[in-house]
């Protein structure tokens, strides 16, 4: 057994006087594939943002890929270089070109020459299936595509990494299907990812473990043949039964 | 044939309606043309007040004719649409279009017809016109104020090297383009402001030495407001920047900084700026007025321009920030490259009015004895040999402020229409 690449211990955190996250412990295993569902506003998107300190946890410790999350980690940087993200609204830059997207971080977070970063921009989009709008603006993509090349742009950052906050929720039902290909090919080729989504079909097509969510708490975490076929927790079984 | 429905215009009598109704407002603008420039009445024989509103009540009436739904004819369809839609409308369409034909007549024979240009002294002015000669005698004054004749052309040579320093950016190959920023907000205003201290100055290089006392005019308009906006956008964008730090002390200073300067009249900074800052200098310490009023004047507007640019900056969504910092760019590298470059984007407009008004503004350096166009005015109204002459030189700085202005502003149109990106 490896080390755990993301070790949470005893993590709180408030939003004013509302605790959003309760005693939150949880490792990841490096190439692993961790799905965590529950009902909105469980924290399941704040636990997340705080794996690469978009939010900031007020008690006990992260460690992502040996290093500790805290305010005196002056390399905040260089961890979130090695942690892509996906959001839930795409979060391109607009002024920019596809292709100029995801080169943007490569070439001025990495220093990596440009001819490289595009041809590694150019392969990743590829991957994704949107290499032919490289040139378009993120305005001009339909959803879906948009979606797929924030993947791609996160990627070129060739991150250890990848935590997905609810990457289809805003999309047409005909779009989530091409996103979520992409993540199921992002799956096999050995990535960490840590998704949260409401896709329970994706769930159970490539998650190892589901994590579920309740008022700031992990109520169950277990495998994922496990978590389908028999949930421990009544408030899991509600749940399921809701949506499946 | 179908008997005339005068209640009633429609599609089916469209052609007598709108035949009567323009053979009536021809007749009213006729009436009213005559009476303006001929002025003879060609209505007397009617009643008194009735003469006056004739046109008006013969128009309206022949656009009441006209009013027709989908006519089906596309200049009666635009007419309708715009100018025509009701009777009230219709009413201001024609009071606005008999005015503009009132005024023109006096206002043309003061400008041109009854004008004089020529001669060189105030005996030339015989007509009951504009005396255009004030300008054109002047005009040297108003261009360049007290700087010597024959010194002239090295104000025009500056401003051209000046001029052309600023195209520079366009011509930079690819590679260079990165630099351009750097270019336009550090090296071309030092460039600048040695072409202008060596050129215009002198004091070296076998030039003579001119004291800025005795620049003026428009080319004094033209310096304070080039250099005031420069280094006032860049200083904006600072504290902009600053009032949004999570730094506290950076933030404060920002905040107390946007709110002294927005706090305070231009003109009591000017006055500080000329009167009372020399005071707290020490006795070997000189700087030059101009240099003074043009510190004071940058340090004021920056404090709008952060403003504006703060309101840029909170317009961006929240995303855009989180998507920058998830891919590992600090706080430089995602202002640069994410930020900003949508931030400014977004506030043209508002940025076009604040160097707007600044240029308007520089007018006010008169109290400090600076005398731009504006000031060189003031002071020729008051020449005992050129009294009397106010609204002609007010009329000529107009013309030339509006021309500036407005130029600035299809400038600023352009750039919105360039960086105009689709969401």
């Amino acid at each position: 057994m490896s080390d755990p690449i993301i070790k949470i211990q005893n993590m709180n955190k408030w939003f004013g006087d509302f605790q959003v996250l309760k005693n939150i412990n949880l490792e990841v295993e490096a190439n692993k594939k961790i799905v965590v569902c529950g009902p909105s506003g469980s924290g399941k998107s704040t636990l997340i943002r705080c794996i690469n300190r978009l939010e900031e946890h007020q008690e006990g410790d992260i460690i992502v890929d040996g290093n500790e999350l805290s305010e005196k980690t002056k390399d905040i940087e260089k961890i979130r270089a090695e942690v892509g993200m996906v959001f839930q609204q795409f979060n391109l830059f607009p002024h920019l070109s596809i292709l100029d997207n995801c080169t943007l971080a490569p070439i001025w977070v990495k220093k990596m020459p440009k001819k490289e970063a595009q041809e590694l921009a150019l392969d990743q989009l590829k991957k994704v299936q949107i290499d032919d709008q490289a040139n378009k603006f993120p305005g001009q993509l339909s959803g879906g595509q948009q979606q797929r090349c924030a993947i791609a742009r996160a990627l070129c950052m060739q991150p250890k990494i990848m935590l997905f906050d609810e990457p289809t929720s805003a999309l047409d039902p005909e779009m989530i299907k091409e996103v979520l290909d992409a993540m199921v090919s992002l799956a096999k080729g050995g990535m960490t990812m840590i998704v949260v989504t409401h896709e329970m079909g994706f769930a159970k097509e490539v998650a190892d473990e589901v994590i579920f969510m309740d008022e700031g708490m992990i109520i169950e975490k277990a495998e994922t043949k496990e978590f389908f076929a028999n949930p421990k927790s009544d408030r899991t079984k509600l749940f399921l039964s809701q949506i499946l | 044939m179908q008997a005339i429905n005068f209640l009633k215009p429609n599609r089916d009598n469209i052609k007598n309606y709108s035949i009567i109704g323009s053979v009536l407002i021809l007749i009213s603008l006729i009436d009213v043309i005559s009476n303006a420039f001929l002025k003879t009445n060609l209505t007397s024989f009617l009643p008194g007040s009735l003469t006056t509103l004739f046109p008006l009540i013969l128009g309206l009436i022949g656009l009441n004719m006209m009013r027709i739904d989908y006519s089906g004819n596309k200049t009666l369809d635009l007419l309708n649409k715009n100018i025509n839609t009701n009777n009230f409308n219709a009413l201001l369409t024609l009071l606005i279009l008999f005015s503009i034909i009132k005024a023109l007549p006096p206002s043309l024979s003061w400008m041109i017809f009854d004008a004089n240009i020529s001669g060189d002294s105030k005996d030339a002015c015989t007509g009951t016109g504009a005396c255009w000669t004030y300008i054109k005698v002047w005009f040297r004054r108003f261009m360049y104020g007290m700087y010597p004749n024959e010194f002239h052309w090295r104000i025009n040579t500056a401003f051209i090297l000046v001029i052309a320093l600023g195209f520079v950016g366009y011509f930079l190959k690819e590679n260079l383009k990165k630099y351009l920023a750097l270019y336009y907000v550090i090296i071309y205003p030092v460039i600048a402001y040695l072409v202008i201290y060596y050129l215009i100055s002198g004091g070296s290089f076998g030039l003579q030495w001119v004291e800025t006392g005795a620049w003026g005019g428009l080319s004094l308009t033209f310096i304070v407001s080039f250099f005031c906006l420069i280094f006032c956008f860049p200083l904006g964008m600072i504290f902009a920047l600053g009032r949004r730090s999570n730094l506290p002390v950076i933030k404060y200073i920002s905040i107390c900084y946007i709110e002294f300067w927005r706090g305070v009249p231009l003109i009591t900074v000017l006055f500080m700026s000329s009167v009372m800052f020399p005071m707290f200098l020490p006795e070997d310490f000189f700087m030059d007025k101009l240099v003074r009023v043009i510190i004071a004047i940058t340090l004021f507007e920056a404090a709008y321009c952060a403003e504006v640019i703060r309101g840029g900056l909170q317009s961006l969504p929240r995303g855009q920030y989180d998507a920058a910092k998830s891919l590992g760019m600090g706080y430089w590298k995602m202002h640069i490259f994410v930020i900003l470059p949508q931030a400014l984007k977004l506030v043209i407009p508002g940025i076009a009015n604040t160097f707007l008004a600044l240029v308007k503004d520089t007018p006010l350096i008169f109290v400090v004895g600076l005398a731009e166009l504006a000031g060189m005015l003031a002071l020729a109204k008051t020449n005992p040999k050129w009294l009397g002459f106010a609204m002609e030189g007010y009329i000529f700085a107009s013309i030339i402020f509006w021309i500036i202005c407005y130029a600035m502003s299809k400038y600023s149109y352009n750039l919105e229409a360039k960086y105009k990106t689709e969401r």
